[in-house]
């Protein structure tokens, strides 16, 4: 299973990538295995304001329905409008075409919660 | 946890496996989707050994039958299945069985595996209160080992295996025969809508029979299939399923198996509360719906009519076949036959749901 260096990582398996104070958030290739097959994606509006802890999001799998959960707060500021249409590529794509949502960051020390890769790894295997 | 004879096989594929009403079973091996076409476009085989089988025999055992189930045993000849129900004397129902005549005097009922043991101490049950008494009942359910070999190529591999004409076993007809030199019972049926074979071998035996299968069928393009695409192709087809369109609680002539439930055979177990129901008016009845917008609907979502909730999703999920979502639900029967559009509670939303005749594939 593959989990790229530079993004960071949650317990609920989203990958944050930090660029300034606007993140990248997606699901990881760990929770994308899991759920299998996924056939529903629901995103929120552009100016949402998430706050951390809260689903902002849905991935349904054949099988099952999950909650994505905001790593961090802040405002919706880009969704990725394909995604509804083509969820599957959260299972063949989760790092790149399938990423979420970007957020502008409502508060920058919010990001010192999150996981390394490392951590997050051994967070994985004991799973 | 209970395991099935091929417990180590499925480990071995890399299976991923869950916990299914006690059973230690696989829900899928590839994916889903993945495996779920592969059964409507060449062929897949299912480990179902978890399925439990009770033998009914003796002198007495066509009249049971004839009163422990819903459909007419009379019309049965040897060699022949019939899918039937047993049901409470309120008419809700006990379990959904496939039943197989081997002789007017003995049949095997081939019942679902978390019910086995409330089945068979039902018709033991029965038994005790009725005048049956030339009559033996016996939970075969860990003798055997069963797996379906389903999908479009099913008989092309099958019969690499075996000298049994498999074209002279018709739909829900079976025989007793060979295949890779194991013993079984070879039954035209299957939970999938497409041609297909079940087969009952002794447990000893299963791991061998699933080897042989997988060996002879690969190069047909045979999958092993789980657990989750079991469930979403016997959905498109509508097929009902213990513990969703059918339980305790809901009559069979509501789930759309008035077609397996004969009132006019003579006195059966449930039949009065039925024959009741029926004068009466059925409130609800179960019908079939396909979402015409994105979103899967799952079991226990409201069913809306004018805003107002008028039923419940009794099994939802995201047709493989037909890339959209489809659900049975069990639907006041006002508003199941008005003209009134349908929706589905979706979390916060309500998403247009028309009704469709079944199957829906």
């Amino acid at each position: 299973m593959n989990f790229p260096e530079e993004f960071k990582y949650t317990e609920d398996h989203e990958w944050v990538l930090i660029e300034d104070d606007v993140v990248t958030i997606g699901i990881t290739d760990f929770a994308q295995d899991q759920l299998g097959d996924i056939v529903f994606v629901e995103l929120p509006e552009v100016g949402d304001s998430l706050e951390v802890g809260k689903s902002f999001g849905v991935v349904e799998s054949v099988k099952a329905v999950s909650d994505v959960y905001a790593p961090v707060s802040g405002e919706v500021v880009e969704v990725n409008e394909e995604l509804p249409d083509d969820p599957e590529v959260l299972n063949t794509s989760p790092y790149d075409d399938g990423w979420m949502i970007k957020l502008k960051l409502a508060d920058t020390a919010a990001l010192d919660a999150l996981m390394d890769v490392a951590t997050y790894q051994k967070f994985v295997e004991k799973d | 946890m209970k395991t099935t004879p091929l417990n180590q096989i499925h480990r071995q594929l890399g299976a991923r496996m869950v916990d299914f009403g006690g059973w230690d079973m696989p829900v899928q091996y590839s994916g889903v989707i993945a495996e779920h076409l592969a059964v409507r476009t060449t062929a897949g085989l299912f480990d179902v050994s978890h399925m439990g089988e009770i033998e009914v025999s003796g002198h007495h055992a066509f009249d049971f039958l004839q009163y422990a189930t819903t459909n007419d045993v009379s019309t049965l000849v040897d060699g022949q299945v019939q899918y039937t129900a047993l049901c409470y004397e309120t008419g809700g129902v006990v379990d959904d069985l496939t039943l197989y005549r081997f002789a007017v005097d003995r049949y095997l009922l081939c019942v679902n595996a978390s019910n086995s043991d409330k089945d068979f101490a039902w018709l033991q049950g029965l038994q005790k209160a009725s005048e049956f008494n030339d009559l033996s009942l016996t939970n075969r359910s860990e003798e055997y080992a069963q797996l379906a070999l389903q999908g479009p190529v099913a008989s092309k591999i099958l019969e690499k295996l075996t000298t049994v004409d498999l074209a002279a076993i018709k739909f829900y007809r079976f025989v007793q025969g060979t295949v890779a030199g194991i013993d079984m019972i070879i039954s035209r049926t299957g939970y999938t809508g497409e041609d297909g074979f079940e087969l009952y071998c002794a447990a000893a035996d299963g791991a061998l029979l699933w080897q042989e299968l997988m060996t002879a069928g690969q190069p047909m393009g045979l999958e092993p299939i789980g657990l989750g695409a079991r469930d979403t192709l016997r959905l498109e087809k509508a097929y009902a399923l213990y513990g969703h369109e059918i339980t305790a609680d809901i009559m069979p002539i509501e789930a759309r198996l008035a077609w397996i439930t004969k009132l006019k055979k003579g006195n059966f177990v449930g039949r009065d509360a039925m024959l009741k129901a029926k004068e009466t008016g059925l409130p609800r009845k179960l019908i079939a719906l396909t979402l015409t917008t994105s979103g899967v609907p799952r079991e226990g979502y409201p069913v809306l009519s004018e805003g107002k909730e008028v039923g419940y999703v009794t099994s939802g999920t995201m047709s493989p076949s037909l890339k959209k979502g489809i659900a049975l639900a069990l639907v006041e029967t006002i508003a199941a036959d008005s003209d009134q559009p349908l929706e589905i509670g979706i979390r916060k939303r309500r998403i247009p749901a028309e009704r469709t005749t079944l199957p829906f594939v």
